[in-house]
């Protein structure tokens, strides 16, 4: 909720302007979203035809933003031998590109951040530190920066620089379009110092009226096309030219797909993954239990018939032994009945003769007894 | 959604409540999982086998 | 115990303590010298490459290898392979110690680190998929250890709280593997909004997919490579069931990862073919594209299924090595390599000797945690008191 109240206090802080915009243009189409940006943002047109390459929009971005000294004053013109970028202690720098032109001047081109109106580094950060403004400034805001430099990587014009030098409190540096100039009615510091209007600010729609009357008046002169319109997505530093922009170091490869609708298609996946992989995962993990269990019931089925089998033939087996021992018993006992009645002849007999002899008669009947004893 | 002008101001809106979504879906369907798979009187060690 | 008392007995200076010892050394003196100089003082880094070794190779490279515990994890979990159940723990303890290492060198390369919880508790940047990431990372560092403390617990004997965990596990294996998704994909995706910078070859809107399904073969390598390891320095360690599996589970991925690799195989031919980026195979990064492509991974995966059908054991393992290779390759060519790829050579960048340091004294970190921990609780052999939970 936080997240939206910012904002939300944001555009309250831009008063007027925000409501009436809201009223003028639906921002929000019915089905397929599309944004128009802040309606009346400010912008900088820099006509390179105009530039003579003075630096002193250098010197003066250096002095309203308290930027340390530079190396070689502002006044020398060899620094201009090299292409530099922006750094931590340049907001913007000017480049001189040679033999573009057929008059033989060279060309220059100032570098600064550009402003975007959907900002690639707004879109990459991921503690909200920058914002864009409905001035048009693309704003910084250090007290939230971690320093993970995700900005640097985003920036699509290379212009975000970082403070590596700095151990406790280093920052992201950028140029601020003079955001705090811009809200006391001043112009931007570069702006308001150059000698030949190669820099003029305004409101971004009649700054690119007026670059298209540039164009118009001068087809012969200009390049028809103004850097800034559409680059990616578009930014509110626009660039008029006579020679093609990317010998002057503007990259012409961009497209204009604005920075947070590269990383839409990603974004937009995360809530899917998160809501419907755990149903895919439960489904497989009950599946695969189903399966195992009845991997095991099979199992457990089979051991158990087979433990019924081997049940079964232990019985039969007991039983035909306890018949055969039965059987044996009988054959026994009917033997012994046999014996002992074929013995009780022969003692009778015996008996008979013993009379005669009349001395050894009970022995014999006893071992049978006790053989007849150990079958049972 | 009136003050919304930029995409990246929509993005930022959207995506903070899908994020906090996730996080009831995230919960919501654990919740679910072991609400469906509870009774299940032959699985009974279910939501949380032993492994 | 007793090995403990052999270790005693052989005394401190042991090869592995000298370099480790050496090693932690040198990175004690490098985190001061970082932290109290700042970046610019330890690394090459600039304002055209805010990312180095720090992150290409800690972050990008160390997350990828890291996705061994939630591979594991899910395949006996969720889908029910129990014959690779004791490659878990081992699996699990690697990638918990991965993701705690990455979160460590996270805190050496960013400007304020006492900041990092900022996105979460100060001011959410939604539309980042840096905070997807690092969302993402703290909740899976979480899980991980959630899902490594059994080991622990039953170590110090806390038997009820293992038991409160043990009932979750189901629970964390399917959140592990929602938040691994999630955050090794937009690993990549991080690369989606810098479409001017990084070379074509590697620029795809395909690259969260990318990042992803090679994680899960990264983490299939690393799961073979390590296991190979432990059977060769801490075989003492290891129960029976622990040996025999062993090879079970060095085959068993090896198949999952040759078939993985050539699904990312097609994946990236598809990649190229959607954007018609076939012209730049002809150019020098295109040459370094297929070197990547068809070395380290069409001949993975043909070497991993030579391996896994010959039941080639050494072949398998060097396959996993070289995959891993492979991985971290891809990732150093994404983040640093391919990236900046317009810049002349003179303005491109190399790590100062100071990064180097910083990431290997990061990893020996990781080498010393994992020694203690798998000398000291049941990660290679079941608890006698917990006999089935592998």
């Amino acid at each position: 909720m936080a997240l939206t109240r910012r904002n939300f206090l944001g555009w309250l802080g831009a008063g007027a302007a925000a409501t009436t915009a809201a009223a003028v243009k639906p921002a929000v189409a019915a089905s397929n979203k599309h944004f128009e940006g802040h309606p009346d943002s400010n912008a900088v047109l820099h006509d390179l035809v105009a530039c003579v390459g003075c630096r002193r929009c250098e010197a003066a971005c250096n002095k309203v933003n308290d930027l340390p000294e530079p190396d070689q004053p502002f006044a020398d013109l060899t620094v201009l031998e090299t292409k530099r970028r922006t750094t931590d202690k340049t907001y913007t720098v000017v480049n001189r590109y040679d033999g573009l032109r057929p008059t033989g001047l060279p060309v220059f081109a100032k570098k600064q951040c550009n402003h975007c109106l959907e900002p690639g580094c707004a879109s990459a950060c991921f503690v909200k530190a920058f914002t864009k403004t409905p001035e048009g400034p693309v704003i910084y805001n250090p007290k939230v920066c971690v320093g993970c430099r995700y900005c640097m990587i985003a920036c699509p014009f290379e212009i975000p620089a970082y403070e590596y030098d700095k151990a406790f409190d280093p920052e992201v540096v950028k140029c601020t379009m003079c955001h705090p100039r811009i809200m006391e009615g001043k112009l931007p510091g570069c702006v308001a110092v150059c000698p030949t209007e190669a820099l003029v600010f305004g409101k971004r729609k009649d700054l690119l009226h007026t670059a298209r009357q540039r164009i118009a008046r001068r087809p012969d002169l200009y390049v028809d096309h103004i850097y800034g319109e559409n680059e990616m997505g578009g930014t509110s530093w626009l660039y008029l030219s006579d020679v093609p922009f990317e010998k002057t170091g503007m990259r012409m490869d961009l497209g204009t797909t604005p920075a947070p609708a590269l990383t839409a298609g990603a974004l937009a996946a995360v809530p899917m993954i998160a809501a419907l992989w755990p149903v895919l995962l439960g489904g497989v993990y009950l599946m695969s239990t189903r399966r195992d269990k009845e991997a095991h019931k099979e199992k457990e089925d089979a051991l158990k018939s087979a433990r019924e089998q081997e049940q079964a033939a232990a019985k039969a087996s007991l039983k035909k032994a306890s018949e055969d021992a039965a059987k044996a018993q009988q054959k026994a006992v009917e033997k012994a009945v046999k014996d002992a009645l074929a013995q009780a002849e022969k003692k009778r007999e015996e008996e008979q003769k013993a009379k005669q002899q009349a001395q050894e008669a009970g022995q014999s009947p006893d071992g049978q007894g006790q053989e007849s004893e150990e079958e049972s | 959604m009136e003050g919304i002008l930029t995409l990246h101001d929509f993005m930022l809106y959207t995506k903070s409540v899908t994020y906090i979504l996730v996080v009831v879906a995230l919960l919501g369907l654990a919740g679910f999982f072991w609400f469906l798979n509870e009774r299940d009187e032959d699985d009974q060690d279910e939501p949380g086998i032993e492994h | 115990m007793s090995s403990q008392a052999v270790r005693a007995d052989r005394g401190l200076i042991t090869p592995f303590n000298v370099i480790a010892g050496v090693i932690v050394i040198m990175g004690m003196v490098l985190t001061a010298w970082r932290f109290a100089g700042g970046l610019g003082a330890v690394t090459n880094l600039d304002n055209h490459y805010p990312w180095g070794l720090w992150i290409g190779l800690d972050l990008m490279a160390g997350v990828a290898l890291a996705a061994g515990g939630f591979v594991t994890s899910a395949a006996v979990h969720v889908f029910g392979m129990k014959k690779y159940s004791s490659a878990v723990r081992p699996a699990i303890l690697t990638g918990f110690l991965g993701y705690a290492l990455v979160v460590i060198a996270l805190h050496y390369d960013v400007g304020r680190p006492w900041r990092l919880p900022y996105p979460f508790i100060m001011s959410q940047g939604t539309t980042s998929l840096l905070f997807e990431v690092a969302a993402c990372v703290a909740l899976y560092l979480t899980v991980l250890f959630l899902e490594f403390s059994p080991a622990a617990m039953e170590w110090l004997g806390l038997k009820r709280a293992r038991m409160i965990v043990v009932k979750l596990m189901l629970l964390l294996t399917i959140f592990g593997v929602v938040l691994s998704t999630l955050h090794q994909s937009s690993l990549g995706a991080l690369f989606l909004i810098a479409p001017g910078k990084l070379h074509p070859l590697w620029y795809s809107s395909y690259l969260p997919v990318f990042f992803f399904v090679s994680a899960v073969v990264a983490g299939l390598s690393m799961v073979i490579f390590e296991s190979s390891l432990t059977a060769r320095y801490f075989a003492d360690k290891m129960d029976e069931a622990h040996k025999q599996e062993k090879t079970t589970v060095a085959f068993g991925f090896a198949k999952a990862a040759a078939f993985t690799l050539v699904g990312y195989f097609f994946a990236k031919l598809i990649g190229i073919a959607v954007d018609n980026n076939w012209h730049y195979l002809a150019s020098g990064y295109g040459a370094w594209f297929l070197v990547e492509l068809l070395g380290f991974v069409a001949l993975p995966a043909f070497l991993f299924a030579i391996g896994s059908r010959e039941k080639k054991l050494g072949l398998v393992k060097f396959t996993a090595v070289w995959t891993v290779f492979g991985i971290i390759l891809n990732r150093l060519n994404v983040s640093l390599i391919a990236f900046n790829y317009h810049l002349p050579a003179s303005e491109r960048y190399f790590p100062s000797w100071q990064e180097i340091g910083t990431s290997i004294f990061l990893i020996t970190l990781g080498l010393i945690a994992f020694k203690f921990i798998v000398t000291r609780m049941p990660i290679l052999y079941s608890h006698p008191d917990y006999p089935d939970e592998h």
